[in-house]
Protein backbone atom coordinates (compact mmCIF):
# COMPACT_ATOMS: atom_id res chain seq x y z
CA UNK A 1 0.00 0.00 0.00
CA UNK A 2 2.67 2.57 1.30
CA UNK A 3 4.80 1.63 -2.01
CA UNK A 4 1.90 2.06 -4.06
CA UNK A 5 1.28 5.32 -2.73
CA UNK A 6 4.86 6.69 -2.90
CA UNK A 7 4.72 5.39 -6.56
CA UNK A 8 2.05 7.64 -7.38
CA UNK A 9 3.50 10.82 -5.14
CA UNK A 10 6.53 10.37 -6.76
CA UNK A 11 5.84 12.60 -9.88
CA UNK A 12 4.41 15.01 -8.83
CA UNK A 13 7.21 15.16 -5.34
CA UNK A 14 9.79 15.24 -8.99
CA UNK A 15 7.91 17.91 -10.23
CA UNK A 16 8.02 20.37 -7.40
CA UNK A 17 11.56 19.34 -6.81
CA UNK A 18 12.38 20.54 -10.11
CA UNK A 19 10.17 23.52 -10.79
CA UNK A 20 10.05 25.07 -7.58
CA UNK A 21 13.10 24.37 -5.55
CA UNK A 22 15.39 24.22 -8.04
CA UNK A 23 14.66 27.78 -9.97
CA UNK A 24 14.43 29.45 -6.27
CA UNK A 25 17.93 27.73 -5.44
CA UNK A 26 19.45 29.28 -8.76
CA UNK A 27 18.05 33.03 -7.52
CA UNK A 28 19.44 32.07 -3.84
CA UNK A 29 22.87 31.84 -5.75
CA UNK A 30 22.32 34.55 -8.40
CA UNK A 31 21.58 36.76 -5.32
CA UNK A 32 24.67 36.27 -3.91
CA UNK A 33 27.14 36.52 -7.18
CA UNK A 34 28.47 39.67 -8.74
CA UNK A 35 26.43 41.41 -11.87
CA UNK A 36 27.66 40.52 -15.42
CA UNK A 37 28.07 43.18 -17.96
CA UNK A 38 25.76 41.97 -20.30
CA UNK A 39 23.49 40.27 -18.26
CA UNK A 40 24.06 37.30 -16.25
CA UNK A 41 25.95 36.61 -13.44
CA UNK A 42 29.82 35.89 -12.22
CA UNK A 43 32.18 35.63 -9.87
CA UNK A 44 33.24 36.07 -7.11
CA UNK A 45 30.29 36.15 -4.69
CA UNK A 46 29.16 38.62 -2.94
CA UNK A 47 26.85 39.97 0.13
CA UNK A 48 26.43 43.83 -1.31
CA UNK A 49 22.72 42.83 -3.36
CA UNK A 50 21.32 42.73 -0.45
CA UNK A 51 22.76 45.62 1.28
CA UNK A 52 21.59 47.43 -1.42
CA UNK A 53 17.62 46.78 -0.51
CA UNK A 54 18.65 49.26 2.41
CA UNK A 55 18.29 52.15 0.01
CA UNK A 56 15.08 54.44 0.62
CA UNK A 57 14.40 54.25 -3.12
CA UNK A 58 13.18 50.33 -3.02
CA UNK A 59 11.66 50.75 0.31
CA UNK A 60 9.33 53.31 -1.23
CA UNK A 61 8.66 50.82 -3.80
CA UNK A 62 8.33 48.02 -1.29
CA UNK A 63 5.42 50.52 0.73
CA UNK A 64 3.84 51.35 -2.42
CA UNK A 65 3.28 47.75 -3.53
CA UNK A 66 2.18 46.83 -0.19
CA UNK A 67 -0.44 49.62 -0.44
CA UNK A 68 -1.27 48.37 -3.69
CA UNK A 69 -1.73 44.68 -2.85
CA UNK A 70 -3.61 45.37 0.30
CA UNK A 71 -5.94 47.53 -1.18
CA UNK A 72 -6.84 45.04 -3.88
CA UNK A 73 -7.69 42.70 -1.10
CA UNK A 74 -9.58 44.97 0.39
CA UNK A 75 -11.58 45.57 -2.25
CA UNK A 76 -11.79 41.95 -3.17
CA UNK A 77 -12.94 41.21 0.14
CA UNK A 78 -15.93 43.83 0.57
CA UNK A 79 -16.77 42.96 -3.27
CA UNK A 80 -16.48 39.35 -2.46
CA UNK A 81 -18.46 38.76 0.48
CA UNK A 82 -21.58 39.85 -0.46
CA UNK A 83 -21.10 37.84 -3.72
CA UNK A 84 -20.27 35.06 -2.30
CA UNK A 85 -23.03 35.27 0.35
CA UNK A 86 -25.81 35.66 -2.54
CA UNK A 87 -24.05 32.36 -4.71
CA UNK A 88 -24.25 30.55 -1.85
CA UNK A 89 -27.92 31.30 -1.01
CA UNK A 90 -28.98 31.22 -4.43
CA UNK A 91 -29.84 27.16 -4.50
CA UNK A 92 -30.31 25.51 -7.51
CA UNK A 93 -28.39 28.32 -9.72
CA UNK A 94 -25.05 27.90 -7.41
CA UNK A 95 -23.44 26.08 -9.92
CA UNK A 96 -24.47 28.48 -12.50
CA UNK A 97 -23.19 31.44 -11.04
CA UNK A 98 -20.02 29.86 -10.13
CA UNK A 99 -19.36 29.17 -13.40
CA UNK A 100 -19.79 32.57 -14.28
CA UNK A 101 -17.72 33.87 -11.72
CA UNK A 102 -14.79 31.91 -12.90
CA UNK A 103 -16.02 32.44 -16.91
CA UNK A 104 -13.19 35.25 -17.41
CA UNK A 105 -9.95 32.50 -16.80
CA UNK A 106 -11.06 31.13 -19.97
CA UNK A 107 -9.36 34.13 -21.78
CA UNK A 108 -6.44 35.16 -21.05
CA UNK A 109 -4.90 37.57 -18.34
CA UNK A 110 -2.93 39.53 -20.59
CA UNK A 111 -5.94 40.27 -23.27
CA UNK A 112 -8.23 40.91 -20.32
CA UNK A 113 -5.71 43.32 -18.96
CA UNK A 114 -5.53 45.30 -22.35
CA UNK A 115 -9.63 45.27 -22.84
CA UNK A 116 -8.81 47.40 -19.41
CA UNK A 117 -6.60 49.76 -21.29
CA UNK A 118 -9.21 49.97 -24.51
CA UNK A 119 -11.72 50.89 -21.62
CA UNK A 120 -9.97 53.47 -19.44
CA UNK A 121 -7.74 55.33 -21.65
CA UNK A 122 -8.13 58.93 -23.02
CA UNK A 123 -10.04 57.81 -26.21
CA UNK A 124 -11.51 54.50 -24.83
CA UNK A 125 -14.80 53.27 -24.27
CA UNK A 126 -15.98 54.89 -20.96
CA UNK A 127 -14.25 58.58 -21.85
CA UNK A 128 -16.03 58.54 -25.51
CA UNK A 129 -18.77 57.75 -23.91
CA UNK A 130 -18.69 60.48 -20.99
CA UNK A 131 -17.69 62.70 -23.83
CA UNK A 132 -20.42 62.17 -26.29
CA UNK A 133 -23.37 62.54 -23.41
CA UNK A 134 -21.40 66.06 -22.15
CA UNK A 135 -20.62 64.96 -18.77
CA UNK A 136 -17.34 65.83 -19.23
CA UNK A 137 -15.49 68.16 -20.91
CA UNK A 138 -11.98 66.07 -21.13
CA UNK A 139 -10.99 63.09 -20.97
CA UNK A 140 -10.80 61.98 -17.12
CA UNK A 141 -7.09 60.25 -16.36
CA UNK A 142 -8.77 57.07 -15.71
CA UNK A 143 -5.63 54.87 -16.76
CA UNK A 144 -1.99 54.87 -15.92
CA UNK A 145 -1.94 55.50 -12.16
CA UNK A 146 -2.79 53.38 -8.85
CA UNK A 147 -6.41 53.42 -8.95
CA UNK A 148 -5.99 51.48 -12.47
CA UNK A 149 -3.48 49.26 -11.19
CA UNK A 150 -5.40 48.19 -8.20
CA UNK A 151 -8.71 47.91 -10.62
CA UNK A 152 -7.19 46.09 -12.85
CA UNK A 153 -5.92 43.62 -10.15
CA UNK A 154 -9.11 43.55 -8.44
CA UNK A 155 -10.60 42.21 -11.57
CA UNK A 156 -8.38 39.51 -12.33
CA UNK A 157 -8.16 38.17 -8.56
CA UNK A 158 -11.66 38.57 -7.54
CA UNK A 159 -12.69 35.08 -8.07
CA UNK A 160 -9.95 33.80 -6.11
CA UNK A 161 -11.50 35.93 -2.49
CA UNK A 162 -15.37 34.51 -3.81
CA UNK A 163 -14.30 30.93 -4.43
CA UNK A 164 -13.24 30.36 -0.61
CA UNK A 165 -15.48 32.63 0.80
CA UNK A 166 -18.65 30.66 -1.24
CA UNK A 167 -17.09 27.83 0.07
CA UNK A 168 -17.64 28.66 3.92
CA UNK A 169 -20.49 30.36 3.58
CA UNK A 170 -21.93 27.36 1.78
CA UNK A 171 -21.22 25.50 4.48
CA UNK A 172 -22.52 27.54 7.39
CA UNK A 173 -24.87 26.20 9.33
CA UNK A 174 -28.23 28.18 8.44
CA UNK A 175 -29.49 27.12 12.00
CA UNK A 176 -27.13 29.53 13.86
CA UNK A 177 -28.22 32.54 11.62
CA UNK A 178 -31.90 31.91 12.88
CA UNK A 179 -30.23 31.00 16.72
CA UNK A 180 -28.81 34.96 16.17
CA UNK A 181 -31.84 36.57 14.69
CA UNK A 182 -33.89 34.03 18.26
CA UNK A 183 -31.55 35.69 20.24
CA UNK A 184 -32.40 38.68 19.48
CA UNK A 185 -29.24 39.77 16.78
CA UNK A 186 -30.33 42.51 13.58
CA UNK A 187 -29.94 41.33 10.36
CA UNK A 188 -25.99 43.73 10.67
CA UNK A 189 -25.56 42.44 13.58
CA UNK A 190 -25.86 38.69 12.74
CA UNK A 191 -23.33 39.43 9.80
CA UNK A 192 -20.87 40.76 11.97
CA UNK A 193 -21.26 38.64 15.40
CA UNK A 194 -22.00 35.45 13.66
CA UNK A 195 -21.35 35.46 9.43
CA UNK A 196 -18.26 36.91 9.60
CA UNK A 197 -16.41 35.36 12.41
CA UNK A 198 -17.50 31.56 11.07
CA UNK A 199 -16.21 32.47 7.51
CA UNK A 200 -13.22 33.91 8.88
CA UNK A 201 -11.12 30.75 7.21
CA UNK A 202 -12.47 31.60 4.29
CA UNK A 203 -11.35 35.03 4.33
CA UNK A 204 -7.90 34.46 5.29
CA UNK A 205 -7.60 31.70 2.34
CA UNK A 206 -8.84 34.41 0.23
CA UNK A 207 -7.02 37.24 1.63
CA UNK A 208 -3.51 34.85 1.19
CA UNK A 209 -4.68 34.15 -2.60
CA UNK A 210 -5.08 37.58 -3.65
CA UNK A 211 -2.76 39.45 -1.43
CA UNK A 212 0.29 37.34 -2.50
CA UNK A 213 0.16 37.56 -6.07
CA UNK A 214 -0.92 41.32 -5.90
CA UNK A 215 2.46 42.15 -4.12
CA UNK A 216 4.58 40.56 -6.86
CA UNK A 217 2.49 41.32 -9.39
CA UNK A 218 4.28 43.06 -13.18
CA UNK A 219 1.81 43.02 -15.98
CA UNK A 220 -1.18 44.86 -14.52
CA UNK A 221 0.90 47.62 -13.15
CA UNK A 222 3.19 47.20 -16.54
CA UNK A 223 0.23 47.97 -18.45
CA UNK A 224 -2.71 49.69 -16.17
CA UNK A 225 0.08 51.51 -14.33
CA UNK A 226 2.35 53.35 -17.10
CA UNK A 227 5.79 54.45 -16.31
CA UNK A 228 4.15 56.11 -13.02
CA UNK A 229 3.45 53.22 -11.51
CA UNK A 230 6.37 50.89 -10.55
CA UNK A 231 5.99 47.99 -7.97
CA UNK A 232 8.40 45.37 -6.81
CA UNK A 233 7.19 43.10 -9.68
CA UNK A 234 8.02 45.84 -12.06
CA UNK A 235 11.35 46.40 -10.14
CA UNK A 236 12.65 42.82 -10.15
CA UNK A 237 11.48 42.55 -14.51
CA UNK A 238 13.50 45.72 -14.68
CA UNK A 239 16.73 43.59 -13.17
CA UNK A 240 15.93 40.95 -15.59
CA UNK A 241 15.61 43.11 -18.48
CA UNK A 242 16.67 46.98 -19.37
CA UNK A 243 18.89 47.07 -16.18
CA UNK A 244 21.00 43.76 -16.74
CA UNK A 245 21.39 43.14 -12.90
CA UNK A 246 20.64 39.72 -12.44
CA UNK A 247 21.73 39.33 -9.03
CA UNK A 248 20.08 42.28 -7.15
CA UNK A 249 16.83 41.22 -9.23
CA UNK A 250 16.93 37.80 -7.42
CA UNK A 251 18.22 39.87 -3.96
CA UNK A 252 14.56 41.69 -4.11
CA UNK A 253 12.78 38.55 -5.69
CA UNK A 254 14.39 37.08 -2.57
CA UNK A 255 13.35 40.20 0.09
CA UNK A 256 9.43 39.91 -1.34
CA UNK A 257 9.60 36.30 -0.80
CA UNK A 258 10.30 36.73 2.94
CA UNK A 259 8.18 39.44 3.33
CA UNK A 260 5.20 37.67 1.86
CA UNK A 261 6.22 34.66 3.78
CA UNK A 262 6.43 36.51 7.58
CA UNK A 263 3.23 37.99 6.84
CA UNK A 264 1.71 34.45 6.04
CA UNK A 265 2.51 32.86 9.07
CA UNK A 266 1.23 35.67 10.60
CA UNK A 267 -2.16 35.20 9.26
CA UNK A 268 -1.72 31.50 9.79
CA UNK A 269 -0.29 32.20 13.81
CA UNK A 270 -3.25 34.37 14.72
CA UNK A 271 -6.03 32.43 12.65
CA UNK A 272 -5.16 29.08 14.26
CA UNK A 273 -7.76 29.43 17.25
CA UNK A 274 -10.10 30.45 14.64
CA UNK A 275 -10.25 27.14 12.71
CA UNK B 1 -60.67 32.63 31.80
CA UNK B 2 -58.86 32.58 35.08
CA UNK B 3 -55.24 32.08 33.63
CA UNK B 4 -53.77 34.73 31.34
CA UNK B 5 -53.33 33.55 27.58
CA UNK B 6 -49.34 33.76 26.54
CA UNK B 7 -49.87 32.20 23.09
CA UNK B 8 -52.55 32.21 20.79
CA UNK B 9 -52.88 31.05 17.30
CA UNK B 10 -56.10 31.45 15.51
CA UNK B 11 -56.38 29.78 12.55
CA UNK B 12 -53.60 29.55 11.50
CA UNK B 13 -52.27 27.65 7.97
CA UNK B 14 -49.05 27.44 6.38
CA UNK B 15 -48.40 25.91 2.28
CA UNK B 16 -45.09 25.77 0.80
CA UNK B 17 -44.92 25.91 -2.78
CA UNK B 18 -46.95 27.75 -5.39
CA UNK B 19 -49.35 26.35 -7.77
CA UNK B 20 -49.83 22.75 -8.23
CA UNK B 21 -46.71 21.63 -6.07
CA UNK B 22 -48.57 23.33 -2.86
CA UNK B 23 -48.10 21.38 -0.09
CA UNK B 24 -50.37 22.59 3.19
CA UNK B 25 -47.84 21.96 6.29
CA UNK B 26 -50.51 23.64 8.47
CA UNK B 27 -54.13 23.33 8.21
CA UNK B 28 -56.25 25.57 10.06
CA UNK B 29 -54.81 25.13 13.52
CA UNK B 30 -56.14 27.24 16.47
CA UNK B 31 -54.20 26.87 20.20
CA UNK B 32 -54.30 28.67 23.43
CA UNK B 33 -51.66 28.05 25.77
CA UNK B 34 -52.18 29.46 29.52
CA UNK B 35 -48.57 31.00 31.34
CA UNK B 36 -46.47 28.93 33.17
CA UNK B 37 -48.09 26.12 31.25
CA UNK B 38 -45.45 22.78 29.65
CA UNK B 39 -47.16 22.83 26.31
CA UNK B 40 -46.56 19.67 24.20
CA UNK B 41 -46.68 19.32 20.26
CA UNK B 42 -46.94 15.68 19.82
CA UNK B 43 -47.00 13.74 16.27
CA UNK B 44 -44.99 11.95 13.93
CA UNK B 45 -42.55 13.38 11.70
CA UNK B 46 -43.51 15.83 8.45
CA UNK B 47 -46.96 16.76 10.48
CA UNK B 48 -46.53 19.98 10.84
CA UNK B 49 -45.55 20.82 14.23
CA UNK B 50 -41.77 22.04 13.45
CA UNK B 51 -43.19 24.33 11.22
CA UNK B 52 -46.00 25.60 14.12
CA UNK B 53 -43.11 26.24 16.00
CA UNK B 54 -40.98 28.01 13.54
CA UNK B 55 -43.90 30.23 12.62
CA UNK B 56 -44.30 31.23 16.38
CA UNK B 57 -40.30 32.03 15.99
CA UNK B 58 -40.68 33.57 12.90
CA UNK B 59 -38.94 31.71 10.62
CA UNK B 60 -42.08 31.28 8.50
CA UNK B 61 -44.74 33.54 7.47
CA UNK B 62 -48.31 31.61 7.88
CA UNK B 63 -50.12 31.82 4.78
CA UNK B 64 -53.40 32.95 6.66
CA UNK B 65 -54.57 32.93 9.87
CA UNK B 66 -52.59 35.20 13.43
CA UNK B 67 -50.14 34.49 16.27
CA UNK B 68 -50.66 36.66 19.03
CA UNK B 69 -47.70 36.80 22.01
CA UNK B 70 -49.16 38.22 24.88
CA UNK B 71 -51.95 39.71 23.65
CA UNK B 72 -50.24 41.05 20.61
CA UNK B 73 -50.14 40.12 17.10
CA UNK B 74 -46.72 38.90 15.85
CA UNK B 75 -46.83 36.82 13.02
CA UNK B 76 -45.74 39.98 10.76
CA UNK B 77 -42.46 40.71 13.03
CA UNK B 78 -39.24 39.89 12.27
CA UNK B 79 -37.62 37.01 14.87
CA UNK B 80 -35.74 39.45 16.71
CA UNK B 81 -38.45 41.39 18.04
CA UNK B 82 -40.36 38.74 19.46
CA UNK B 83 -40.13 37.98 22.96
CA UNK B 84 -39.85 34.18 21.99
CA UNK B 85 -36.66 32.04 22.22
CA UNK B 86 -35.76 28.82 20.95
CA UNK B 87 -34.01 25.69 21.39
CA UNK B 88 -32.75 24.22 18.24
CA UNK B 89 -32.93 20.64 17.81
CA UNK B 90 -29.11 20.69 16.48
CA UNK B 91 -28.63 23.52 19.50
CA UNK B 92 -27.53 25.81 17.08
CA UNK B 93 -24.65 27.18 19.26
CA UNK B 94 -22.18 29.25 17.95
CA UNK B 95 -18.83 27.42 17.51
CA UNK B 96 -16.70 30.52 17.74
CA UNK B 97 -17.80 31.56 21.42
CA UNK B 98 -17.68 30.22 24.53
CA UNK B 99 -20.30 29.28 26.61
CA UNK B 100 -20.65 32.30 28.34
CA UNK B 101 -20.40 34.06 25.10
CA UNK B 102 -23.21 31.56 23.77
CA UNK B 103 -25.23 32.86 26.50
CA UNK B 104 -24.67 36.32 26.93
CA UNK B 105 -25.22 36.71 22.86
CA UNK B 106 -29.11 37.48 23.20
CA UNK B 107 -28.21 40.15 26.31
CA UNK B 108 -25.37 42.17 24.63
CA UNK B 109 -28.22 42.34 21.48
CA UNK B 110 -30.68 43.34 24.02
CA UNK B 111 -28.18 45.73 25.90
CA UNK B 112 -29.56 44.06 29.14
CA UNK B 113 -28.11 45.56 32.28
CA UNK B 114 -26.40 43.36 34.82
CA UNK B 115 -24.97 40.63 32.29
CA UNK B 116 -22.48 39.24 34.09
CA UNK B 117 -24.88 37.97 37.05
CA UNK B 118 -27.48 37.17 35.08
CA UNK B 119 -25.41 35.03 33.07
CA UNK B 120 -23.90 33.57 36.34
CA UNK B 121 -27.18 32.83 37.72
CA UNK B 122 -28.60 31.21 34.55
CA UNK B 123 -25.18 28.92 33.91
CA UNK B 124 -25.24 27.84 38.02
CA UNK B 125 -29.29 26.49 37.51
CA UNK B 126 -28.19 24.21 34.24
CA UNK B 127 -24.82 23.21 36.35
CA UNK B 128 -22.18 24.95 34.09
CA UNK B 129 -21.21 27.96 36.37
CA UNK B 130 -17.50 25.44 36.12
CA UNK B 131 -17.39 25.33 31.61
CA UNK B 132 -17.76 28.97 31.13
CA UNK B 133 -15.14 29.43 29.10
CA UNK B 134 -15.15 26.25 27.51
CA UNK B 135 -16.14 26.19 23.65
CA UNK B 136 -19.40 24.06 22.40
CA UNK B 137 -16.98 21.56 20.88
CA UNK B 138 -15.45 20.64 24.36
CA UNK B 139 -18.73 20.01 26.00
CA UNK B 140 -20.82 16.56 25.87
CA UNK B 141 -24.32 16.65 24.19
CA UNK B 142 -26.11 16.97 27.37
CA UNK B 143 -24.07 19.92 28.31
CA UNK B 144 -24.58 21.47 24.66
CA UNK B 145 -28.21 21.03 25.59
CA UNK B 146 -27.92 23.06 28.81
CA UNK B 147 -26.56 26.01 26.83
CA UNK B 148 -28.79 26.43 24.49
CA UNK B 149 -30.99 25.78 27.32
CA UNK B 150 -29.68 28.63 29.61
CA UNK B 151 -28.93 30.94 26.28
CA UNK B 152 -32.61 30.98 26.01
CA UNK B 153 -34.40 31.03 29.15
CA UNK B 154 -31.13 34.30 30.44
CA UNK B 155 -34.07 36.42 28.22
CA UNK B 156 -36.95 35.39 30.26
CA UNK B 157 -38.92 34.81 27.04
CA UNK B 158 -42.81 35.11 26.90
CA UNK B 159 -42.91 31.32 25.63
CA UNK B 160 -39.68 29.21 25.55
CA UNK B 161 -39.55 26.89 22.12
CA UNK B 162 -38.17 23.44 22.07
CA UNK B 163 -37.29 21.41 18.80
CA UNK B 164 -37.08 17.89 19.98
CA UNK B 165 -34.33 19.09 22.23
CA UNK B 166 -33.83 15.42 23.42
CA UNK B 167 -33.22 14.05 20.22
CA UNK B 168 -29.69 14.27 19.63
CA UNK B 169 -28.87 12.95 23.61
CA UNK B 170 -28.56 9.13 24.04
CA UNK B 171 -31.74 7.04 25.47
CA UNK B 172 -30.25 6.92 28.75
CA UNK B 173 -29.47 10.42 29.18
CA UNK B 174 -32.72 11.18 27.42
CA UNK B 175 -35.11 9.83 30.36
CA UNK B 176 -32.96 11.55 32.91
CA UNK B 177 -32.92 15.26 31.15
CA UNK B 178 -36.87 15.27 31.22
CA UNK B 179 -36.93 14.92 34.70
CA UNK B 180 -34.46 18.00 34.94
CA UNK B 181 -36.03 19.61 31.97
CA UNK B 182 -39.46 19.78 33.85
CA UNK B 183 -37.95 21.01 36.96
CA UNK B 184 -36.43 23.78 35.57
CA UNK B 185 -39.96 24.70 33.91
CA UNK B 186 -41.37 24.50 37.36
CA UNK B 187 -38.43 26.54 38.76
CA UNK B 188 -38.17 29.07 35.88
CA UNK B 189 -41.90 29.32 35.25
CA UNK B 190 -41.56 30.17 32.15
CA UNK B 191 -44.15 28.70 29.43
CA UNK B 192 -42.94 25.74 27.24
CA UNK B 193 -43.90 24.78 24.05
CA UNK B 194 -42.08 21.12 23.19
CA UNK B 195 -42.76 19.39 19.74
CA UNK B 196 -41.23 15.83 19.88
CA UNK B 197 -42.56 12.98 18.06
CA UNK B 198 -42.08 10.55 21.24
CA UNK B 199 -45.35 9.87 23.05
CA UNK B 200 -43.67 8.61 26.63
CA UNK B 201 -41.74 12.20 26.39
CA UNK B 202 -44.54 14.33 25.70
CA UNK B 203 -47.01 11.89 28.55
CA UNK B 204 -44.10 12.14 31.17
CA UNK B 205 -43.33 16.05 30.92
CA UNK B 206 -46.16 17.82 29.61
CA UNK B 207 -49.40 19.73 31.56
CA UNK B 208 -51.13 19.08 28.36
CA UNK B 209 -50.74 17.90 24.96
CA UNK B 210 -51.85 18.77 21.19
CA UNK B 211 -51.30 15.46 19.06
CA UNK B 212 -50.64 16.65 15.61
CA UNK B 213 -51.34 14.31 12.10
CA UNK B 214 -51.28 15.46 8.88
CA UNK B 215 -51.12 19.53 9.31
CA UNK B 216 -54.44 19.64 12.09
CA UNK B 217 -55.20 19.16 15.83
CA UNK B 218 -56.38 15.58 16.55
CA UNK B 219 -56.98 16.16 20.32
CA UNK B 220 -55.47 18.83 22.58
CA UNK B 221 -55.71 17.82 26.55
CA UNK B 222 -54.07 16.24 29.66
CA UNK B 223 -51.26 13.46 29.39
CA UNK B 224 -54.25 11.11 31.14
CA UNK B 225 -57.19 12.75 28.81
CA UNK B 226 -55.45 12.00 25.73
CA UNK B 227 -54.13 8.32 26.60
CA UNK B 228 -56.95 7.33 28.34
CA UNK B 229 -59.79 8.84 25.99
CA UNK B 230 -58.57 9.60 22.70
CA UNK B 231 -60.87 11.36 20.31
CA UNK B 232 -59.40 9.44 17.36
CA UNK B 233 -58.06 6.53 16.23
CA UNK B 234 -55.16 8.12 15.23
CA UNK B 235 -54.49 9.88 18.75
CA UNK B 236 -55.13 6.21 20.43
CA UNK B 237 -52.85 4.49 18.30
CA UNK B 238 -50.11 7.15 18.14
CA UNK B 239 -50.07 7.50 22.07
CA UNK B 240 -49.18 3.63 22.61
CA UNK B 241 -49.91 -0.16 21.64
CA UNK B 242 -54.14 -0.39 20.74
CA UNK B 243 -56.06 -3.04 20.14
CA UNK B 244 -59.07 -2.88 18.22
CA UNK B 245 -61.88 -5.47 19.07
CA UNK B 246 -64.93 -4.71 16.92
CA UNK B 247 -64.44 -1.25 16.89
CA UNK B 248 -63.25 -0.94 20.36
CA UNK B 249 -60.01 0.10 21.49
CA UNK B 250 -58.24 -1.65 24.73
CA UNK B 251 -54.78 -0.92 25.24
CA UNK B 252 -52.64 -4.61 25.41
CA UNK B 253 -52.07 -3.57 29.68
CA UNK B 254 -56.04 -3.57 30.31
CA UNK B 255 -55.98 -7.36 28.27
CA UNK B 256 -56.22 -9.89 31.01
CA UNK B 257 -56.06 -13.38 30.63
CA UNK B 258 -58.21 -15.55 31.88
CA UNK B 259 -59.89 -18.75 32.65
CA UNK B 260 -62.74 -17.41 31.52
CA UNK B 261 -63.52 -15.33 28.58
CA UNK B 262 -63.57 -14.84 24.62
CA UNK B 263 -61.50 -17.61 23.71
CA UNK B 264 -58.02 -17.00 22.23
CA UNK B 265 -55.06 -18.78 21.20
CA UNK B 266 -51.44 -17.47 22.13
CA UNK B 267 -49.50 -16.90 18.63
CA UNK B 268 -46.21 -15.62 20.47
CA UNK B 269 -44.48 -14.79 23.87
CA UNK B 270 -41.86 -11.53 24.35
CA UNK B 271 -40.23 -11.72 27.44
CA UNK B 272 -39.38 -7.91 28.36
CA UNK B 273 -38.17 -7.83 31.46
CA UNK B 274 -40.58 -6.24 33.31
CA UNK B 275 -43.13 -7.70 31.75
CA UNK B 276 -44.20 -9.99 28.97
CA UNK B 277 -45.76 -9.23 25.48
CA UNK B 278 -48.64 -11.76 24.72
CA UNK B 279 -49.62 -11.62 21.23
CA UNK B 280 -53.10 -13.59 20.59
CA UNK B 281 -55.60 -14.31 18.02
CA UNK B 282 -59.03 -14.00 19.04
CA UNK B 283 -61.55 -16.18 17.87
CA UNK B 284 -62.51 -14.88 14.46
CA UNK B 285 -59.26 -13.91 13.68
CA UNK B 286 -58.38 -10.64 15.35
CA UNK B 287 -54.80 -10.40 15.92
CA UNK B 288 -54.31 -8.60 20.04
CA UNK B 289 -51.33 -7.80 22.10
CA UNK B 290 -52.03 -8.48 26.03
CA UNK B 291 -49.63 -8.17 29.03
CA UNK B 292 -48.46 -10.87 31.17
CA UNK B 293 -46.39 -10.79 34.54
CA UNK B 294 -42.82 -11.68 33.40
CA UNK B 295 -42.89 -14.86 35.11
CA UNK B 296 -45.81 -15.77 33.42
CA UNK B 297 -45.54 -19.34 30.97
CA UNK B 298 -47.65 -18.50 28.13
CA UNK B 299 -46.64 -20.93 24.87
CA UNK B 300 -47.46 -20.39 21.80
CA UNK B 301 -50.72 -22.50 20.25
CA UNK B 302 -51.65 -22.40 23.64
CA UNK B 303 -55.89 -22.00 23.64
CA UNK B 304 -56.51 -19.19 26.75
CA UNK B 305 -59.66 -16.80 27.11
CA UNK B 306 -59.15 -12.92 27.60
CA UNK B 307 -61.27 -10.48 29.50
CA UNK B 308 -61.08 -6.64 30.51
CA UNK B 309 -62.73 -4.00 32.34
CA UNK B 310 -65.35 -2.61 30.10
CA UNK B 311 -64.09 0.77 31.95
CA UNK B 312 -61.20 0.41 30.25
CA UNK B 313 -62.78 0.06 26.69
CA UNK B 314 -61.70 3.28 24.59
CA UNK B 315 -64.23 4.68 21.79
CA UNK B 316 -63.41 7.17 19.27
CA UNK B 317 -65.18 9.81 17.57
CA UNK B 318 -64.20 8.25 14.56
CA UNK B 319 -64.57 4.68 14.73
CA UNK B 320 -67.89 5.04 12.87
CA UNK B 321 -66.18 6.21 10.24
CA UNK B 322 -63.28 4.85 10.04
CA UNK B 323 -64.74 0.99 10.76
Amino acid sequence: MKRLRNAFLAPAAALMAVTMLAPLAIIVVYSLLTRGAYGGVELPWTAENFSRLYDPVYGVIFLRSFWVAAAATALCLVLGFPLAMFIARSGSRKNLYLSLVILPFWTSFLIRTYAWMFILRDTGILNSALLGLGLIREPLPLLYNDGAVILGLVYGFLPFMVLPLYATLERLDPSLLEAAADLGARPWDTLMRVTLPMCAPGIRAGAILVFVPCLGTYLTSDLLGGSKTVLIGNLVQNQFTASRDWPFGAALSLALMGVAMLLLFAVRRRGEELL
Amino acid sequence: MATETVLALRRVTKDFGAGVSTQRAVADVSLEIPRGEFFSLLGPSGCGKTTILRMIAGFETPTAGEVWLNGRRIDALPPYQRNVNTVFQSYALFPHLTVQGNVEFGLRRKQIANLEKRVQQVLEQVRLEAKASRRPSELSGGERQRVALARAIVLEPDLLLLDEPLSALDPQLRKQVRGELRDLQRRVGVTFLFVTHDQEEALSMSDRIAVMNAGALEQVGTPREIYTRPRTRFVANFLGAMNWIDGIGVRPEAVNITPEGRKAVVTGVTYLGSFCHIALTLEGGVAIAAQAPPGSAFESGQAVCVTWNPRDEIRCDDQVRLA
